[in-house]
């Protein structure tokens, strides 16, 4: 204000308010360069921490930690009451890696195929008036919280799942499980439930952001409008599709809750070798394994094997992000932003 | 001029030329989107049945009670109020550090090398489980010298669970939302504004606070509403560093500094909690709870359709007026 | 009501017996030159034989819109084969409207309506199956616009994807070559047809899009400026294409070079604003255009 006035107290005003003037950019970038760095000195610290707190149960158990040395269940009792003085680590997580990996990989594999399919009805085979209630709806979805999922899972699909399992194929793995409607089978489904909005509308805006001279190029060549979407739509939109894969798949690893909720709550590997009944198998993958031990982080060697979890997990996500990135760079070739 | 307006012609179009290959694809594509549409119906709709059913006025008002009887167990005032301060505690932390990560990575940058490791720090947090946000914040908050933010017992032992402390990790789930709205909104800002800026005698400081800052308002307000929405939804961080309790519990003694450093429960875990899979089997009281949470992100949703589809018209012609 | 309906469609509807001359199809080449104006001079036409005529597109009545806004008011035209066909007028006087128009396109612009009647070898093209229809009438755009993908695939595109079964890449090679050829780009792209067709320059990306065009064999070729990016050499190479070509493809050319226009074509309309001003013999328009607009757009650029 002062300096538009430059008559009165102009000339001492304006001199100091050069004086001051590079301070304050100076000042400006310092400041908001302090913050930056502040925020990722949080993050370098939280993974650095989170690493140092797994590293007892890593170094303890080596690559075994990653393998099957054992009943998982039996394994995280004596962790969190060993009975002796010394803590025990024993650890070896492959059925909850391998529970991870299937409810993910299936949820994400399947979503992948569905969302674009989907993508592609409604960004060019809807009728209008479809298209346009289906844009905002599928937004909504993808940012439903995931305990609902969970709770529509755990009340009304798994009694539903669980009713259709014969009595004859629950008491055949008795000794084993016991099969009820929440198993990984459920679990994926709800997954891929949920993580389906997510991509549907991630391939939606990058199909439509394919330039417009390319499909109608092709429409003028007498082409069909499904080969149109097929070869160049969804041909130059592969990088979103990727890329969408990616967010849903960081998702899923990441999903704890509804996770716990409905895909059993034991550490077991679903065996392909057992035919139908490996469907109705229930597992637990990593991130609800967290919920489940939850509050056994008081006790240090728990807190270090459940700090691994998350350090795998963090390991994921960030190998998940870096794919990401690298993947996202054809889509700028062409211009096209996801 | 409307008389004259020329009516569309109908496009002809025949299959049966069609690769038996394109005839099935299309009708995969058909049925996917049909299925979708069901989906999306009946999620909606069923969540929509049950809230209306469970859901009656005075359970927003009533504070909810331990009794294991879905009759007596009160009504869920407190998660709806535990929703609302952790939504606008963990967005009133993530704000301003977003903000400024965002301009100082858009307007400065400088080194190169330090702004592409911040660039790849707030990727990773977003690509965080917040499940792993909620236990290392828990680790964290219960060193002592952070006992303050929670409640110390006798022995020394910190609890490291508090609203504070739940809203700090919360914060993180929203930082990079609002990072990259507000990045994308600067970078939407063409750079002859800035030039104009300049040339007017401002300095780069006046340019971003008096100029850019509020041209990308909607920006920071969308990643906002998206941060919100997931700070809401979220159920893990809540469960481990809120305490859980089915009330909020201040700390005594203080009256503001009590209620932070207090628990509380969320919408989320309440829903969790009553479920089968918590402690309580009160599904009636979960769906109600439920319902609530949904239209709060659908508010959300809606907040942010509205900013985005109001700025996104606008945005495009509003530097080239 | 009806008075204050605008005019255009009727009042071009009823002119257009005067100005639309049933355009003469056996002596499509060299009209009188007599009364030819001065600025006729320093114009060479080449001669080149006369080729029969079939008409196989004539546009009736055509008015197009978008979102109501009249582009194209009322446009009744020929299209033969045999004869190239020029389109001219000034910028945004409706030329690209009424050429994606011929073959549907512009059912692809949600906005876009169409009045009037098009007919190809007698048939309206709205009876026709729309892919069927795209496959007879082929489009080379404005703005060049080759696929993110290789040349090959590029001009391979539509032989693959039209038909019911996709041949084999042994079996596309001599085509793709052959349209290379003809657009004259082979000799450039020969070494690296496999490379991507974004990284040609804009005048190969050009050719290479009337490349693609042409290997699909259509009946009629619309050309929407289809030179604009292209030096003198790659210029000829394509207008001695079009001769070459309209014994066996109807083609209409949109121009803004007048010199081009009156090279290669037999027939010129010229538009201004929606309206079909003229169309006759090109000699007629360049020489004794009928109409003052058509003077002064044709006069300004030879003089
Ligand atoms: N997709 C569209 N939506 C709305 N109006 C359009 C659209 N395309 C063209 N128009 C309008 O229709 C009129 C004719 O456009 P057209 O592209 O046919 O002109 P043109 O003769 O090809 O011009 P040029 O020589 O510059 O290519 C113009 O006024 C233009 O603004
Ligand atoms: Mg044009």
């Amino acid at each position: 204000m002062a300096t538009s006035a430059p008559t009165a107290t102009g000339r001492p005003l304006a001199a100091l308010a050069r004086l001051r003037e590079p301070w304050t950019d100076r000042r400006a970038e310092l400041v908001l360069g302090a913050v930056s760095c502040f925020v990722l000195a949080l993050i370098v610290g939280m993974v650095v921490f989170v690493f140092s707190k797994a590293w007892p149960s890593f170094s303890h158990n080596g690559l075994g930690w990653f393998g099957d040395t054992g009943n998982v269940n039996q394994q995280m009792d004596r962790i969190q009451q060993p009975g002796t003085a010394e803590p025990v680590y024993d650890f070896g997580a492959f059925d909850l890696i391998w529970g991870t990996v299937l409810t993910t990989g299936v949820a994400v594999l399947f979503g992948a195929a569905f969302s674009t399919l989907a993508a592609i009805f409604m960004v060019e085979f809807a009728p209008e008036s479809l298209r346009r209630i289906l844009t905002p709806t599928v937004s909504l979805l993808a940012a439903v919280p995931s305990v609902i999922y969970g709770l529509i899972g755990i009340l009304v699909l798994a009694p539903f799942v669980g009713d259709l399992i014969s009595q004859d194929r629950k008491e055949s793995v008795a000794g084993v499980i016991s099969l009820t409607g929440e198993n990984w089978l459920l679990a994926t489904f709800i997954l891929a439930v949920m993580i389906i909005p997510i991509m549907t509308a991630i391939i939606a805006q990058a199909l439509r952001q394919v330039p417009r001279g390319w499909t109608e190029g092709a429409a003028a060549l007498g082409v069909n409008r499904w080969r149109v979407m097929w070869t160049i739509s969804v041909r130059t939109a592969r990088p979103a599709i990727v890329a969408g894969a990616v967010l849903a798949t960081g998702r899923a690893l990441g999903e704890a809750i509804m996770l716990a909720m409905v895909s059993g709550g034991t550490a077991f590997a679903p065996n392909p070798v057992d035919g139908l009944t490996f469907f109705l198998e229930p597992t637990r993958p990593l991130a609800a394994t967290i919920v489940f031990y939850r509050e056994g982080l008081a006790n240090p060697a728990m807190a270090s094997t459940l700090y691994g979890i998350a350090a795998v997990l963090l390991v994921s996500a960030m190998a998940l992000s870096i794919g990401a990135y690298v993947v996202k760079q054809p889509m700028k070739k062409y211009g096209i932003r996801t | 001029m409307a008389a004259a307006a020329p009516k569309r012609t109908g496009a002809v179009e025949s299959y049966s030329t069609w690769r038996w290959t394109d005839r099935l694809a299309l009708a995969l594509c058909w049925a996917c989107g049909i299925a979708l549409c069901v989906a999306a119906a009946s999620i909606l709709l069923y969540m929509g049945f049950r809230g209306l059913q469970y859901l009656r006025p005075e359970l927003l008002f009533e504070r909810p009670t331990g009794a294991v009887d879905q009759t007596k167990s009160g009504g869920i005032l407190d998660p709806i109020l535990g929703t609302l301060m952790l939504t606008v505690l963990g967005t009133a932390i993530a704000i301003p550090l977003a903000v400024c990560v965002a301009i100082w990575l858009v307007e400065y940058g400088r080194p190169a090398g330090l702004a592409r490791a911040v660039e790849s720090g707030v990727e990773i947090v977003a690509g965080t489980p917040s499940i792993v946000l909620a236990i290392f914040g828990l680790i964290i908050f219960q060193q002592p010298w952070l006992g303050w933010l929670s409640f110390t017992a006798e022995g020394g032992g910190v609890f490291g669970r508090s609203l504070i402390n739940a809203s700090i990790m919360m914060s993180f789930i929203a930082l990079p939302l609002v990072v990259g709205a507000t990045r994308e909104g600067l970078n939407a800002i063409p750079g002859h504004v800035r030039e104009a800026s300049y040339a007017l005698g401002k300095t780069k400081a006046a340019t971003i606070r008096r100029v850019l800052l509020p041209a990308v308002r909607p920006s920071i307000a969308t990643g906002t509403a998206l941060g919100m929405g997931r700070i809401a939804g979220d159920t893990a961080i809540v469960i481990i560093l809120l305490g859980n309790t089915l009330l909020i519990e201040p700390q005594e003694g203080m009256p503001v500094l009590g209620l932070l450093t207090g628990t509380g429960s969320t919408l989320t875990s309440y829903v969790y909690e009553n479920s089968p899979a918590g402690e309580g089997g009160a599904y009636e009281k979960a769906y109600a709870a439920a319902f609530v949470l949904l239209l709060v992100v659908l508010v959300l949703n809606f907040a942010v359709a509205r900013v985005v589809g109001g700025s996104s018209t606008s945005r495009s012609n509003l530097w080239n007026r | 009501m009806e008075s204050l309906m605008p005019p255009p469609v009727r009042r071009i509807a009823a002119d257009r017996q005067a100005t639309v001359a049933p355009a003469p199809s056996s002596n499509g080449g060299e009209p009188a030159l007599d009364g030819a104006p001065a600025r006729a001079r320093g114009l060479s036409r080449p001669d080149r034989p006369r080729v029969p005529a079939i008409e196989r597109m004539r546009a009736e009545n055509l008015v197009l819109a978008y979102g109501g806004k009249p582009a194209v008011k009322g446009v009744s035209l020929p299209i033969r084969q045999g004869e190239v066909l020029a389109l001219i007028g000034p910028s945004g006087c409706g030329k690209t409207t009424l050429l994606r128009s011929l073959n549907r396109l512009t059912e692809l612009t949600p906005t876009a309506t169409r009045e009037g009647r098009i007919l190809l070898d007698g048939q309206d093209v709205d009876q026709l199956e729309v892919t069927q229809l795209r496959r007879r009438i082929s489009m080379v755009f404005q703005q060049p616009n080759p696929f993110p993908m290789s040349v090959f695939d590029n001009v391979a595109y539509a032989l693959r994807e039209q038909g019911k079964k996709r041949p084999g890449k042994k079996e596309l090679a001599p085509q793709v070559e052959e349209a290379l050829v003809r657009a004259g780009l082979f000799d450039e792209v020969r070494a690296d047809l496999q490379h991507p067709a974004l990284r040609l320059s804009g005048g190969q990306q050009q050719r290479l899009c009337i490349a693609r065009a042409l290997a699909a064999r259509p009946e009629v070729l619309l050309l929407d400026e289809p030179c604009s990016a292209l030096d003198p050499k790659s210029t000829e190479v394509i207008e001695e294409l079009i001769v070459r070509l309209r014994e066996e493809v109807a083609i209409v050319i949109v121009t803004h070079n007048l010199q081009q226009a009156y090279r290669v074509a037999d027939n010129v309309a010229f538009m201004y604003l929606g309206d079909l001003v003229e169309y006759g013999p090109t000699d007629q328009i360049f020489h004794a255009p009928t109409q003052h607009r058509t003077r002064e757009y044709v006069g300004g650029a030879f003089g």
